[in-house]
């Protein structure tokens, strides 16, 4: 059995806690977070030890891995501390507030060939897997535009706040969401180099901003564009989708489906001329234990195999993490142009 | 206690389809004023369908307010309450932190619902918190039978993976005395679900999960399941039995006919002919 241990209990924290507790290859042993309030929870109700001090508990306990889900100005103290201990580390999204720090940790976790991994967890969605495949395989032929948007719910009214209302520590909209969009397009349909034209547009946030809109352009010269906003209530909870066009046709896809148009038939994958719709029941991960959705249960698997077998993986590391901070310092920058 | 064989659920209503954002949209369109959702739960009692099970979702306490001010065609029919309306929590967790949101939720000040010590206090006492919330959730269901009391699969699961049994028990105990309901529980982990219960005493619980032919969210999948519900003493509620839509009717129900223990099915659909068709397939197989 590995030992884990969890950093930072809000609400993604706990929800990787709820997950990696009843792993069949994991016992989670303790957790740390500030909150003497959230500490005393799991003290009262379960049966794991809890700190208020991230390295005391790295100190204290033999830990095989380590989940960080602490707001992103901690990742890097948190993430180096582990790494340098030799603890394999799986860490929250956004990776890194800064690309120095992120390139450290990067080549640190490389240097001791730890598994590392963020939990960018929409590719282990199985829609978006398939969209990655089907790309890879050339259904589309050469590609001509893409966009890439996610909407939700989070801010619908003027307020103060939370961590999440600082710019300095990565608490808006680019961040939250935009970030899960952009690496989507980096992994599935290539990797951005330049923003050629952003907007970060405040709506009801004081200091954060609540939209993102941009223009990106990959690294094989095509180009699309970026649009998400989290202060539209028309969703009931995140929606992320990446619309796709090429020569041969245009896939849309989404968490629920996958709809595929092409001008004529691809009979190596049984696809019509016109539109085929293939849905999230038919590709889903199968998992052994659910909560929230998949996702979020393949990428914790995904991550104790890697460990189990001692190899960093390829899907999620640090160093695509990495990638999708660099992708939004372009757009910060040429959000003040 | 005898729960209906039927059970009429409101995913439709409130933009929930677990296989389209669009077809959510629509729905979202359709059912815009409450009219429209009091007019298909008519349609839904006019064939003979006793009893809904829904969300604590804001809206609903609109639906409660027409029921209570309509006695006459309401006063037998049940609603089974589903408590929380996650989303809600969800979405405010994010922005405000998990501190932030029981301020934001609590009813009255917190601080003076504890009245001495404040968050000190409530550290003390989460299982007090947790009444709170309960009792908050309920409100809108005042003078109508609810029978039956839900927690939703979010919270179920998160306390299964927790392990943090205790919660399970305080909640059973707190349903039967406070409001002389039986307590039910939604999962997505069916079969851990159950041994968690049985563990710590709770015997022959309400479990409502995903069973369907194609395995859709039967976590570990659809073997252990079914050995489950041909093996094990629970009272099994059927959901997602046409697995978001990738089954037809009469394939999906027709399996369930296959484990004699399933009591009912809850199901959701928009117009006449579908509930119908639905309920008499139930009828019919289960």
């Amino acid at each position: 059995m590995l030992k884990a241990g969890i950093i930072g209990l809000g609400k993604m924290g706990i929800s990787h806690a709820a997950i990696v507790a009843p792993h069949k290859d994991v016992e989670l042993v303790a957790v740390c977070d500030t909150s003497s309030l959230v500490l005393e929870g799991f003290r009262k109700f379960t049966t794991v030890r809890v700190y208020d001090d991230f390295k005391k508990m790295i100190d204290t306990e033999a830990l095989d891995f380590v989940v960080i889900a602490t707001p992103t100005k901690f990742h890097f103290p948190m993430v180096k501390y582990a790494l340098e201990k030799g603890i394999h580390t799986f860490c929250e999204k956004p990776f890194s507030l800064t690309i120095r720090e992120g390139e450290e940790l990067v080549s640190l976790a490389d240097r001791k060939n730890l598994v590392n991994q963020v939990g960018y967890h929409n590719h282990f969605i199985g829609t978006f897997r398939e969209l990655k495949r089907l790309l890879q395989k050339g259904v589309l032929g050469e590609l001509v535009h893409f966009t890439g948007e996610a909407y939700g719910p989070v801010v619908t009214k003027p307020k103060g706040g939370t961590w999440r209302s600082d710019p300095g520590e990565g608490g808006g909209c680019l961040f939250d969401y935009a970030s899960h969009v952009i690496n989507l397009i980096q992994e599935i349909i290539g990797r951005p180099v330049r923003a050629e034209g952003a907007m970060l547009k405040k709506i009801y946030s004081r200091d954060v901003e609540d939209a993102v809109y941009s223009v990106l352009k990959l690294e094989s010269g095509l180009t699309g564009i970026l649009s998400v906003n989290w202060s539209d209530e028309t969703y009931r909870k995140m929606s992320t989708s990446l619309t796709v066009i090429g020569k041969k046709g245009k896939i849309i896809c989404d968490a629920t489906e996958l709809k595929i148009y092409l001008k004529a038939p691809d009979s190596s994958e049984k696809l019509d001329r016109g539109w085929t719709i293939k849905y999230i029941t038919d590709l889903a991960i199968p998992v052994d234990f659910y909560l929230r959705g998949e996702e979020y249960s393949a990428q914790i698997d995904n991550f104790v195999n890697d460990v189990l077998n001692g190899k960093p993986g390829n899907i999620n590391t640090f160093r695509q993490g990495l990638e999708t901070d660099r992708v939004m310092e372009l757009i910060m920058a040429e959000s003040k142009i | 206690m005898k729960i209906d064989k039927v059970l009429f659920g409101d995913n439709q209503f409130f933009a929930v389809n677990h296989l389209s954002d669009e077809k959510s949209r629509e729905q979202a369109i359709r059912f815009k004023d409450d009219s429209a959702i009091i007019r298909v739960l008519d349609q839904a009692i006019d064939v003979g369908i006793n009893t809904f099970m829904c969300t604590t979702h804001d809206r609903i306490a609109n639906i409660c307010d027409h029921m209570r001010a309509n006695p006459d065609r309401y006063s037998n029919f049940n609603i089974y309450p589903g408590m929380p309306y996650a989303h809600k929590y969800a979405n405010a967790v994010t922005e405000l932190g998990i501190i932030g949101t029981i301020k934001q939720y609590v009813p009255g000040n917190i601080f003076g619902t504890f009245a001495k010590g404040g968050m000190a206090f409530i550290s003390k006492d989460f299982i007090k918190l947790m009444e709170i919330f309960i009792d908050a959730e309920m409100k809108m269901f005042r003078g109508i039978n609810t029978p039956v009391i839900f927690i939703q699969n979010v919270v179920v699961d998160l306390i299964l993976g927790l392990k943090a049994y205790d919660a399970f028990h305080a909640y059973d105990e707190y349903i039967r005395k406070e409001y002389n309901a039986e307590p039910g529980y939604i999962t997505m982990n069916m079969p851990a679900l159950l041994d968690a219960l049985n563990s710590i005493g709770i015997k022959n619980p309400v479990i409502c999960s995903s069973i369907n032919k194609i395995g859709f969210r039967m976590s570990g999948g659809k073997e252990i399941y079914e050995n489950y519900l041909r093996e094990k003493e629970f009272r099994p509620i059927a959901m997602q039995v046409l697995a978001a839509g990738a089954l037809r009717p009469k394939e999906a129900i027709e399996y369930l006919g296959n484990f004699p223990r399933i009591e009912s099915v809850l199901f959701g659909a928009s117009s006449k002919a579908h509930i119908k068709e639905t309920k008499e397939l139930i009828e019919q197989y289960l």
